[in-house]
């Protein structure tokens, strides 16, 4: 293949990459932005989506658009419940004092590895695409599963953004993140807008799970990967920035997707992660953030 | 003498007795305990002294670990100038990660020490040629002696567990007891008023993270000669856990916290695995009901309710 | 005239533009007792945090004891001679009263830290609650701990943020004569709200208002000042 068209190729592998990282950032930024909790456990949200959407998939009758249009809808309800348990349960107890939720998140991560190892195995499983399409370019084919997952992605993040600019309910999760004493001297109840956030951010990326398990294969220890991404998205982006994080997820993502093409993906990984500590270090704000 | 130091030398002279009642199994794995001691020890400076939650220590273990089996493997050094390179390794990578990472604190602290020893992790695996990555390196025997003493060995292995973290914990002791033990904890107390008195943060923090790398470096020098393997899943992010779980079990900021830790771990661990592979499980349960109930540790407990004078 | 130990010139701090402290020319007398007064909000508090260095100046210099301290950070200023009380008190609560006193001594440097840390709690009466953690002491106490940390680092320039709020009266008493017994070694440098106290003690009084300075002048010179009683009155 020539260059040409092999850059494009990187180029739509990298877009469908930032697709699928927006989703799971945008969960994880949520999550910083309104409760100023950092969520280790992120990264294992994102793998309960990716094994629930499997065994959904793999016992629901039907031909596998079914199953997986199932598995859509009840994984991120699913793992939205476990994360508000979790939040209630526990990060509520600790009064979200920033070191100990980190420590409890992290305890929650082995836990929901556990559970997925126990019940699910050790093995890798694949699930099947809902349709089978290959677009046909002149210089190679690709498979139009990826191109709607970045149409479900979009259409995701437009609907989070309408919720939190346009509703009732952005509206108090906004106010709430502002400062969550006076939210609650309106009347507010912060427990409960705590909860729902948390339960939004883990939906976030069991979707962000569940689009990505039929390119690849569900596996418990498959967190870990978005995960760091997603703090390196986050971080770049400016911790809390809705926009930021969106803008990092489209430089990461297609960045990682070129690099790892042209360049070994380790190396890739390197200079990111060095990129991230940098940027706290020298530039907390973010690099798309503006300094408060 | 003072009832502390009695009773340090205590444990210390319990442990000695130890060796010659275990079984071979027990005995290998209470020198293993040992060394992983000295690095929840170092751990416990950074953390449990002064205040710093550091994300990253696997990177320091890591560091002594590589430097001493490379230097065995590829440089062709023996085991007591590779220990030592070790050694120097865990605090000169601390040095380099605190001057960047204490311009920083709390949660980007975390997160900053997180992506520094996550980046050395891949680093270990992009050096394949020489790391021989996941895979590791198991290192020769013949170079596993100092002299004549052969590490490799039961007995002599546990006596030079021992001996460094009897010296280890003395120097922890003594720590404690000193100026520079009461700058650190001053930093973990009160920050701001701490450079109102004159003292500066950085330098003091800069300070308890290399005497801390120095620790982590040590043990990871001495678990490679000690046991004989070098591998990169010391590097990974459950190294930089483990140290945090042992602190907060045994208690953080008491000497003898980061051992006790290690021992009830290890061996909670070793017990469960006869009954339930759930090894995950305990460690996240642990971490769980430590941090909701018990956030001062065994020993913090005890300090707190009862025995004031423990260090 | 004696020798000046500290002067700022033009300093400014404003934060998003709010002028919290906007030009002001300040002398600080070697020797003197210097009360800063000043209505709430006055900018007493980021003025002098701008002397002791925890916060840094928008424009303007300061010279202490001769050198330029203007980008100096807050500790180095303390190694300097500039000792640095806090308005709401902060000791170390969860350490023993010895320990925060003797936090501020090792810093300078002692053969007997053990010795000069009891004769510095003896000073102000403390030397019995050395083994006490710090925080359970009662809060005039806790005062008098700050003070000593203060102190025992036998500073040239002595700041203290509102040192009398919350003592009782005989409390006071003891206060004040703890700190002439300082001058003149010391220089002081006091925030206060209680003005019997000020006038009682200061040789020199500067009054803020909107973070500019309004009057500087003897005790008797600022209560015949017209423009402090306006501010004062708000007449």
């Amino acid at each position: 293949m020539d260059f040409g068209p092999f850059l494009l190729l990187a180029l739509m592998e990298g877009t469908v990459m930032a697709a699928v990282l927006a989703l799971t950032a945008v969960g994880l930024s949520l999550v910083f932005g309104v409760m100023r909790v950092v969520n280790v456990a992120h990264g294992e949200f994102f793998m309960l989506g990716a094994v629930i959407a499997w065994f959904v998939t793999h016992y629901m009758p039907g031909p596998p658009a079914v199953g997986f249009a199932a598995a859509l809808v009840i994984c991120p309800l699913l793992v939205g419940g476990v994360a508000a348990l979790s939040d209630t349960l526990i990060l509520k107890r600790l009064n979200y004092d920033p070191e100990a939720t980190i420590v409890a998140t992290i305890g929650l991560s082995y836990i929901f590895q556990q559970a997925a190892l126990t019940f699910y195995g050790p093995d890798a499983r694949p699930v099947e695409a809902p349709f089978d399409l290959r677009i046909q370019l002149p210089w190679f084919g690709y498979s139009g599963y990826k191109i709607a997952v970045v149409v479900a992605a979009i259409v995701i993040l437009l609907a989070v953004w309408l919720l939190m600019t346009r509703t009732r309910a952005g509206l108090i999760m906004r106010a709430t993140q502002l400062d969550r004493t006076t939210a609650r001297a309106f009347g507010i109840n912060v427990d409960r807008v705590y909860a729902a956030v948390f339960a939004l951010g883990a939906g976030l990326a069991a979707v962000a799970a569940v689009l990505i398990v039929p390119i690849q294969q569900a596996h418990y220890l498959m967190g870990h990967d978005p995960l760091l991404l997603s703090f390196i998205v986050v971080i770049i982006g400016g911790l809390g920035s809705l926009r930021g994080t969106l803008l990092a997820a489209l430089v990461i993502g297609l960045s990682d997707g070129v690099i790892s093409v042209f360049f070994s993906p380790t190396l890739a990984k390197i200079l990111a992660t060095l990129l991230v500590a940098m940027v706290l270090v020298f530039r907390p704000q973010g690099l798309f953030g503006v300094k408060q | 003498m003072t009832r502390a130091l009695a009773l340090h030398l205590g444990v210390i002279a319990a442990l000695f007795a130890a060796q010659y009642l275990l079984p071979s199994y027990h005995q290998t794995n209470i020198a293993r305990i040992m060394v992983l001691a000295v690095f929840a020890m170092g751990y416990n400076i950074a953390f449990g002294y002064t205040g710093l939650l550091s994300l990253g220590h696997a990177l320091f273990f890591a560091a002594g670990l590589y430097a001493t089996g490379l230097g065995i493997e590829l440089a062709g050094l023996s085991a007591a100038p590779a220990l030592l390179l070790g050694l120097i390794a865990g605090g000169a990578i601390a040095a380099a990660t605190g001057v960047l990472a204490l311009r920083t604190s709390g949660v980007s602290f975390m997160i900053v020490t997180l992506m520094f020893a996550q980046t050395g992790y891949l680093t270990i695996l992009y050096f394949g040629t020489y790391t021989r990555g996941d895979e590791g390196i198991v290192i020769n025997r013949a170079a596993r002696a100092i002299g004549s003493l052969d590490l490799s060995a039961d007995t002599p292995r546990y006596f030079a567990a021992l001996t460094l973290f009897a010296i280890a914990l003395l120097i922890n002791l003594m720590l404690t007891r000193s100026r520079l033990g009461r700058s650190m904890i001053a930093m973990r107390e009160n920050e701001q008023r701490s450079r109102m008195l004159g003292y500066n943060p950085f330098r003091v923090k800069l300070i308890a993270l290399v005497i801390s790398g120095l620790y982590a470096g040590a043990a990871g020098a001495a678990y490679g000669v000690l046991f004989g393997y070098v591998g990169a899943s010391f590097a990974t992010i459950q190294y930089s856990i483990l140290p945090l779980l042992y602190v907060l079990l045994g208690g953080a900021g008491t000497t003898l916290g980061p051992f006790l830790g290690a021992l009830i771990m290890f061996y909670l661990i070793d017990i469960s695995s006869g009954y339930t592979t759930a090894h995950l499980f305990v460690v996240g349960a642990a971490l769980l009901v430590l941090v909701l109930f018990a956030p001062k540790g065994i020993l913090g407990t005890l300090r707190e309710r009862a025995v004031k004078w423990l260090p | 005239m004696a020798a000046i130990i500290l002067f700022a010139r033009g300093l400014t701090k404003h934060y998003d533009g709010i002028k919290a402290v906007e030009n002001v020319d300040f002398d600080l007398t070697a020797g003197q007792i210097h009360a800063l007064i000043g209505p709430n909000g006055a900018g007493k508090t980021t003025f002098v945090s701008l002397l002791s260095g925890r916060i840094t100046p928008s424009a303007g210099t300061i010279q202490f004891d001769g050198a330029d301290i203007t980008r100096l950070p807050a500790h180095s200023r303390v190694a300097r001679g500039i000792a640095y009380t806090f308005q709401i008190t902060s000791i170390y609560a969860n350490l023993p009263v010895f320990d925060n006193v003797a936090l501020a001594i090792q810093r300078k440097g002692s053969k007997h830290l053990k010795t000069d840390t009891m004769a510095a709690l003896a000073r102000v009466g403390l030397d019995k609650m050395a083994d006490q953690t710090a925080g359970t002491l009662a809060y005039g106490h806790q005062r008098l701990l700050e003070i000593a940390m203060g102190l025992s680092m036998n500073p040239k320039l002595l700041i203290l943020d509102e040192p009398t709020q919350g003592l009782a009266n005989s409390e006071i008493e003891a206060f004040k004569a703890l700190i002439r017994a300082v001058t003149p070694q010391t220089t002081v440098l006091l925030i206060e709200h209680n003005m019997d106290v000020v006038m009682d003690l200061a040789d020199q009084i500067t009054v803020l208002n909107f973070g500019e300075k309004l009057a500087t002048g003897t005790p008797a010179e600022i209560r015949a000042n017209k423009a402090v009683q306006t501010a004062y009155l708000g007449g």
